[in-house]
């Protein structure tokens, strides 16, 4: 397990490390080749060690790598955790990013940095990586601060946009903020537990009283609206599509936002003993899935809905884990990097036979000229819309009925929510797939064409992986499903009352309802529309106003008030006084205008003549 | 116990080399050769001393290589040296400094005197950081004045003249006052003691003081520290002496003799006067804090980028005073790992914005600069490796100091080291702002070149230093943590050690 468990962490790491030495010699397929082989290696490793741990009898295995810090009672290890949590998320890690990884030697054919894309590629696995298998908090910083930089990179990838340049900025200072959460949480648990290992951590977890403890998941939660873009940090995401396609799938749609959900469950020994803290992430995570999933109903930008969507998404893990249903969250987690991988790998082939354009409004009727995007973004469109039996059915389901048990109005937002995500999703599709001819300009009258193998393979994957991901976890499975292989990691649950069958039934069916009102109303409405005010609300299209708020209350006040620093403060006020005690000190000394003369050798004599004035004084004093 | 001979020789080799240099700087590129020379085998003595050092000595002191004469009784002259893992840190990285500036900073106007200079400096700063006597280290810690202004006063830049004048003025004031502490805590010891003047350090932190005395003391040594490290609000000097002087006198003043005043706090104000701390320390750490939010807030808008750097080492500063003044091991330990970082990440900054000068030329003002990392991408590299350094991206050697230092000085002062936390956005910000406006974008000036092969190898030891002690800093933590332990049990009997 040990030798398994560094494999799977180090080897895209070497990738990273061949292609850096390397790669001004190699060709573009071999770089695309060295690093996708590097992660499917990867995948291949981590499959191995879900059998192994599935054999073994303990399911809680660490490997020590090496000591990395150590200070007085501070401890930190380099050293992995293999266990269920961290497995399931290995898996499916480097599993959608071996896919995607293989996409983008098709997509960013013929870049102008084509060997730096696969560069941060690979580093941003390792930094995934080592953040869900790492077995303490530093580590997973570590991880955690990794893949916000690789993310900044990929953003700012064409960096001689202005606008690019400025999402990959605004990306990383959100996430900064958001890890003063984290820090503040890790110094919080180091003051009270002396220890940063999660096992001990949960050991000693009873030590904690209640106000440390919410302060902690507190702190943890504001770490995760970071880089899981929720309520109040969630508006770098949709910026973020200024990256190009592929790491928009990876990056900010199946793994690296989910990360503050992963830290939320890993730490669920913690958020058991606040109720107080698990009932906020609950009201936070309701309140983004609706507020992201409003804003998507008005976005022109086909990658901008689907930036709000993943948003609104993993608004529904977050209430999932408020709600105690850590099972629900990783299950939709897995089932959305699946239905949401596609969605992007999808919408990039559609970009890409379009020359870039983004437009929705510029689109429609592609339904005849792209045969494999179609029909697989239709497989990504019911999926996420809530249509049974396609994963996302499933896996909201899921959450939703637990959210059920736990507080009335947040699953009645959880279910209008529903309703949003299929009208903006159907949205989405009709005006891309459906409706007249509007590419003509774009293409210069050409038809779109199909993209190659290399990218479409990855659909038709994610596509199966769609319709069948619901598999993990049927609601009438209870022993090999996946949250009874989860189940260990989460220590106390709170005892949610179990809905009975015909519950069950009743809830699913609220689902469809949802799911089918959305779909229909959206048809209704879009069949003969490109474009409408009336159903495009400038206020949603505008995000809220949220940058403009910030901007007025922070931002502003911030800069104007350092401005003044600047201006005043430091060149009067500091430096001011300073020079003008100098001043005083000087004429006050010595009445000469020889000392005016600005020779150092002048303020060095009349400093010495003082100092021996004092000293004299003092030596009479004390001898 | 190691010989005492091998300091001795760190410290006299620069200024025989910087002799050398002199004797034949009427012959071309010969003064250049035998300085890189003298600071080739400065550097391998550096490490060699390192590699020797032992923590364990007998008579449970972790100075090691200690040596004394006396050279005049009466006036308590003595030449007195020893090293503990703080003082080894610091000599490996003036010998790095120096050895960096030569290589990547070359600068060929009157180059016998340069180099001259630049080497002497390194013998006075060497001698400052061996000194285990408080008069040798005052006179040591004066001397580098002198090579430093001439550096800045004579190959510096328009405004050279001010600028060296300014940094002058400061720091000698605050020497006054060191001058007049270090005096008064020799002859209080020899009041109570009797015998000869003495100034040796480990007699004179036996002295039985007050604590408003050793408050009053403390504020004198502290003064003369801050101007120098510097602490807010004496730092107005720094940005514009950045600015103007040479890049090697950057290099030299933000990387080096900064650590002189941070390493003086350490080792002569809290380690001398242990009953001045509960006076003294929600002052310092309040003025710790103030100077990470101000320098940050400064440096996200000052026009030029080397002021931007000397107002982030106003904030990083911070941080170092922060965990000097906690007494927690953990954020002492910090801090002295990050005089050491913070040298190395400074020393990268000034190496590479010193390259680009040379290619346009003229004061490095940002808005005059864009779109580097088209033609120049090896260059916006080499400066996304320090900055994200500088940030305390985890995994670079910035990380490992910062965090120490917040979550020790947590343990024990939380709502200092939580303003102290929001440091660590305002660095992304104004780092990353500054990033964007001068490498991103677009342009076409053919001035931009990318690095040489010679410029690139120069960054190679720092990037190096940067990823090793991020990635792996246990052999240096293992070697600072004891000398801190001393300092922390002599300072806190009973033993403040979270």
């Amino acid at each position: 397990m040990a030798h398994l468990a560094t494999l799977i962490l180090l080897l895209p790491l070497a990738g990273f490390l061949f292609v850096l030495v390397n790669g001004p010699r190699m060709s573009e397929r071999a770089v695309g080749a060295v690093a996708t082989g590097a992660v499917t290696l990867s995948f291949v490793f981590s499959v191995a060690a879900f059998v192994t741990l599935l054999s073994s009898s303990s399911r809680e295995v660490t490997v020590n790598l090496f000591s990395w810090i150590s200070v007085g009672t501070l401890n930190v290890p380099a050293a992995l955790l293999m266990d269920p949590l961290s497995i399931t998320m290995s898996l499916f890690v480097t599993g959608i990013s071996a896919l995607i990884h293989l996409y983008s030697m098709g997509y960013m054919h013929g870049e102008r940095d084509y060997r730096k894309f696969f560069l941060y590629l690979n580093l941003f696995v390792f930094s995934m990586l080592t953040l869900v298998l790492a077995n303490n908090l530093v580590l997973t910083f570590v991880g955690w601060e990794g893949v916000g930089v690789c993310s900044y990179w990929l953003i700012s990838y064409y960096f001689d946009r202005d606008s690019a340049a400025s999402a990959g900025k605004k990306a990383f200072i959100y996430n900064r903020v958001g890890d003063v959460g984290m820090l503040v949480a890790m110094f919080l648990l180091f003051s009270h537990l002396h220890t940063l290992t999660y096992l001990s951590i949960f050991a000693g977890a009873g030590h904690l009283d209640s106000t440390a403890a919410t302060v902690v998941v507190l702190a943890l939660l504001l770490g995760a609206t970071g880089k899981s873009a929720q309520i109040p940090l969630f508006n770098w995401l949709p910026d973020a599509m200024e990256g190009p396609t592929p790491v928009s799938a990876l990056i900010h749609a199946a793994t690296m936002v989910t990360a503050g959900v992963y830290l939320l469950v890993r730490m669920s020994p913690v958020l058991a003993l606040s109720g107080g803290g698990r009932a906020t992430i609950a009201v936070i995570g309701a309140l983004t899935a609706f507020v992201a999933a409003t804003i998507a109903t008005s976005q022109k930008d086909i990658k901008k809905v689907l930036a709000f969507s993943t948003v609104s998404q993993i608004g529904y893990m977050v209430l999932a884990v408020g709600a105690g249903a850590y099972a629900a969250a990783i299950f939709l987690m897995v089932a959305h990097a699946f239905f949401k991988a596609l969605l992007f790998l999808g919408s990039g082939s559609v970009i890409h036979s379009l020359h870039g354009e983004q437009d929705l409004r510029k689109m429609g009727a592609l339904a005849k000229f792209l045969p494999l995007t179609f029909p697989t973004f239709l497989v990504g469109w019911l999926a996420i819309s809530g249509i049974p039996p396609f994963a996302g059915f499933w896996a909201k389901g899921d959450v939703l009925t637990n959210v059920f048990a736990y507080s009335k109005p947040l699953w009645i937002l959880g279910v209008v929510t529903a309703i949003l995500t299929a009208y903006y999703m159907s949205r989405l599709f009709v005006l891309t797939f459906q409706g007249t001819e509007r590419f003509r300009e774009v293409t210069h009258g050409a038809d779109p064409h199909e993209s190659s193998w290399v990218m479409t393979l990855p659909l038709v994957v994610l596509a199966v992986l769609s319709v069948l991901g619901g598999a993990l976890d049927l609601p009438w499975v209870h022993h090999s499903s996946l949250a009874a292989f989860l189940a260990p990691t989460f220590g106390y649950v709170p005892a949610l009352g179990a809905q009975s069958t015909l519950a069950q039934w009743g809830l699913a069916a609220v689902d469809v309802a949802a799911a089918l009102i959305g779909l229909l109303a959206a048809f209704s409405i879009w069949r003969d529309r490109v474009s409408s005010p009336r159903y495009e609300k400038s206020f949603l299209e505008h995000v809220w106003r949220w940058d403009d708020a910030y901007d007025a209350v922070i931002g502003r006040p911030l800069t104007a008030a350092s401005q003044f620093g600047g201006d005043v403060i430091e060149p009067r006020v500091i430096d001011g006084a300073v020079t003008g005690l100098a001043v005083a000190v000087r004429r006050s000394a010595e009445g000469s205008r020889k000392i005016q003369s600005g020779f150092v050798r002048h303020y060095a004599l009349a400093t010495v003549l003082g100092l021996a004035v004092i000293v004299v004084y003092l030596v009479a004093r004390v001898g | 116990m190691h010989s005492s001979l091998w300091l001795s020789l760190l410290i006299a080799l620069p200024a025989l080399g910087a002799l050398g240099a002199v004797l034949v700087r009427t012959r071309e590129n010969w003064s250049y050769r035998i300085a890189v020379a003298t600071a080739t085998i400065e550097m391998g003595l550096a490490i060699t001393v390192a590699l020797l050092y032992n923590s364990a000595v007998p008579g449970a002191s972790t100075f090691d290589f200690a040596g004394r004469w006396v050279l005049a009784a009466p006036f308590g002259l003595a030449y007195d040296v020893a090293m503990d893992g703080i003082s080894l840190l610091m000599v490996v990285l003036t010998a790095f400094v120096v050895w960096t500036a030569l290589l990547g900073a070359r600068d060929r106007r009157r180059e016998g005197a340069f180099v001259a200079w630049l080497l002497l400096l390194t013998s006075f700063t060497m001698g400052s950081f061996l000194a285990h006597d408080v008069l040798e280290f005052f006179i040591f810690f004066e001397l580098t004045l002198v090579p430093a202004y001439f550096i800045i006063a004579q190959w510096g830049g328009a405004q050279r003249a001010r600028a060296a004048l300014k940094f002058f003025i400061y720091t000698f004031t605050g020497s006054a006052f060191l001058f007049v502490g270090v005096l008064y805590l020799g002859f209080a010891h020899q009041h109570q003691f009797g015998g000869d003047l003495t100034f040796a350090y480990s007699a004179l932190s036996a002295t039985a003081m007050s604590s408003g005395t050793a408050t009053w003391l403390f504020v004198a040594f502290a003064i003369a520290f801050a101007a120098k490290a510097p602490i807010w609000p004496l730092h107005t000097w720094s940005p514009i002496s950045y600015a103007e002087a040479p890049t090697a006198g950057s290099i030299e003043l933000s990387a080096l003799l900064a650590k002189l005043g941070s390493y003086g706090l350490l080792r002569f104000a809290v380690a001398l006067f242990p009953l001045a701390q509960s006076n003294v320390r929600p002052v310092m750490l309040t003025l710790a804090v103030v100077g990470i939010v101000y320098g940050s807030a400064l440096a996200s808008v000052t026009p030029d980028l080397k002021r931007l750097v000397a107002f982030s080492s106003v904030a990083q500063m911070g941080f170092i005073t922060l965990g000097i003044m906690t007494g927690s091991k953990i954020a002492m330990v910090g801090a002295v790992l990050l005089m050491f970082n913070h040298g190395v990440i400074t020393v990268g900054f000034f190496l590479l914005i010193g390259f680009m000068e040379k290619r346009r030329g003229g004061p490095m003002q940002i808005r005059d600069l864009t779109g580097w990392q088209g033609p120049a991408p090896v260059l916006a590299g080499l400066f996304t490796v320090v900055m994200l350094a500088s940030i305390g991206l985890p995994g670079l050697s910035g990380f490992v100091s910062e965090y120490l230092i917040l979550i020790g000085s947590f343990a024990t002062h939380a709502w200092w080291a939580l303003v102290a936390t929001f440091g660590v956005v305002l660095a992304a910000l104004y780092l990353l702002w500054a990033y964007q406006r001068v490498f991103h974008g677009r342009s076409d000036d053919p001035a931009i070149t990318d690095v040489t092969a010679r410029e690139r190898w120069a960054l190679v030891p720092v990037v190096v230093l940067i990823v090793a002690l991020g990635v792996f800093p246990r052999p240096v933590l293992d070697r600072i943590s004891p000398s801190v332990q001393q300092v922390i049990e002599h300072v806190a009997p009973a033993g403040v050690t979270k």
